[in-house]
């Protein structure tokens, strides 16, 4: 079956890409899966995570705000990336263990332990699961760290993480503008900037970027919508309807 | 009448911590093994060493089950358990009925009381580990005077700094010097 334009024939590519759902019969009616961008950086002090909002079955957007930033325990969150039931049910039973972890010795789970507890499902399930992740957060011994787990099951640590189907665009603005020991300020803006590209270029994220700052102190969590995000290159001005238009310099309560 | 190194009472656990034993040597070998197992399998899990009150607390479970039913007997020795994790060195005694405390000096076996009252002499916060070793050493000898035992061998193992925190052998030199 011919594609009906060159664009849904790119969304065709992009969605096999990714793995998902890519009969073009049934684009609306696929599993759920966070396309997504998902990007975990450390700062002097501690790390800040983010991730765009857009959960697709297929070609529709199943949920245009949802909250890809789990928590593990109160200083460890974990961005979530590929199936939205595997990450889930992952983020679940490494919550549970963690939880009866940190009962067993009385003081908070460093993030390496949470870290690990979720490559070792993700590894032993390998042929089951598609669960991109990155794990972030603040313990007392090693301060902020980010540890990514791919979809194999591979733990590497590093001081910036991105994944996702929009990580793609977002190698290369990482090698050029990543800076160690930002800022908490630099490191938010520089996340939401970077999180915005992606969400420009690729078509299975979007919506909002939600961040979540994790230092000494606690958590902190943000909000970005998507209208108010860092315009890139060929990009228009964010216009909320016709009805501005049309009625600009009515009195009307109603109408903005 | 000894052969050299043919008593074994000192055993590694794992890279950063030991255990000492005192009583039935059989019933010890079965401690030590759940301990290197029981290390193991955390650091497999958990991705990290385990910390030491941890694995105290999980030879002390492993002894005290041992006295909950009738057809099991209690262990028929204590042990000394030394390590180094994150929160620096550790000292724990675990005895046969299961109880455990963090000690920062003990005794165990025919000589403890008099070994007990020879530690408390010592002021343990200001101590070296090199000058612990002569301490420890003196005590031993001292010891084993008034138990009217004979011949006897000096095993020492330490965790500390020097040691890179892990658990080994004394080296000879220093062992020779302590004795």
């Amino acid at each position: 079956r011919k594609p009906l334009s060159p664009v849904s024939a790119a969304m065709d590519a992009a969605s096999s890409l990714m793995g998902g759902p890519s009969s073009a019969d049934a684009p609306t009616d696929g599993e759920h899966r966070m396309g997504t961008t998902i990007v975990g950086v450390c700062y002097a002090g501690g790390v800040v995570l983010a991730a765009d909002s857009r959960t697709s079955t297929g070609m529709y957007v199943a949920n245009r705000a949802s909250d890809k930033i789990s928590q593990l325990t109160d200083n460890v969150y974990v961005c979530r990336s590929g199936s939205a039931a595997d990450t889930q049910v992952i983020s679940d039973y490494v919550r549970y263990f963690l939880h009866q972890h940190t009962i067993q010795l009385g003081q908070p789970a460093t993030v390496k332990v949470a870290s690990n507890l979720v490559r070792l499902l993700a590894y032993q399930n390998k042929s089951m699961l598609q669960a991109g992740m990155i794990v972030g957060g603040w313990d007392k011994y090693e301060g902020g760290q980010i540890y990514s787990v791919p979809l194999g099951g591979t733990i590497l640590r590093q001081p910036f993480a991105i994944g996702g189907s929009g990580s793609s665009y977002l190698y290369g603005l990482m090698d050029h503008e990543w800076k160690e020991g930002m800022t908490q300020e630099e490191a938010e803006k520089f996340v939401v900037k970077v999180v915005s590209l992606a969400i420009a270029r690729d078509g299975a994220s979007g919506g909002v970027v939600r961040t979540v700052t994790i230092n000494e102190e606690g958590v902190k969590r943000s909000f970005h919508p998507g209208d108010k995000l860092p315009l890139w290159h060929e990009e228009m001005e964010p216009q909320n309807s016709l009805l501005d238009i049309l009625a600009a310099g009515s009195s009307d309560a109603m109408v903005q | 009448m000894i052969l050299a190194g043919s008593n074994r009472r000192l055993h590694s656990v794992h890279r950063n911590s030991g255990l000492a034993v005192a009583g039935l040597a059989a019933d010890g070998r079965q401690i030590v093994s759940r301990a290197k197992s029981e290390a193991a399998n955390y650091e497999k899990v958990y991705g990290e060493p385990m910390p030491v009150k941890e694995l105290a607390d999980r030879v002390a479970s492993y002894v005290h089950l041992c006295t909950l039913y009738w057809w099991l007997r209690p262990f028929g020795c204590g042990v000394i358990l030394g390590g180094y994790d994150r929160d620096g060195p550790q000292l724990y005694m675990i005895e046969p009925s299961g109880l455990s405390y963090k000690y920062f000096g003990a005794a165990l076996g025919k000589g403890r009381q008099a070994a007990k009252t020879e530690i408390e002499k010592l002021k343990l916060s200001e101590l070296t580990c090199r000058e612990g070793i002569v301490e420890v050493a003196k005590i031993i000898y001292g010891v084993h005077d008034e138990a009217k035992d004979k011949s006897f061998e000096l095993e020492l193992s330490w965790v500390c700094e020097e040691s890179n925190r892990q658990h080994e052998k004394v080296p000879s030199d220093l062992l020779e010097q302590a004795k």
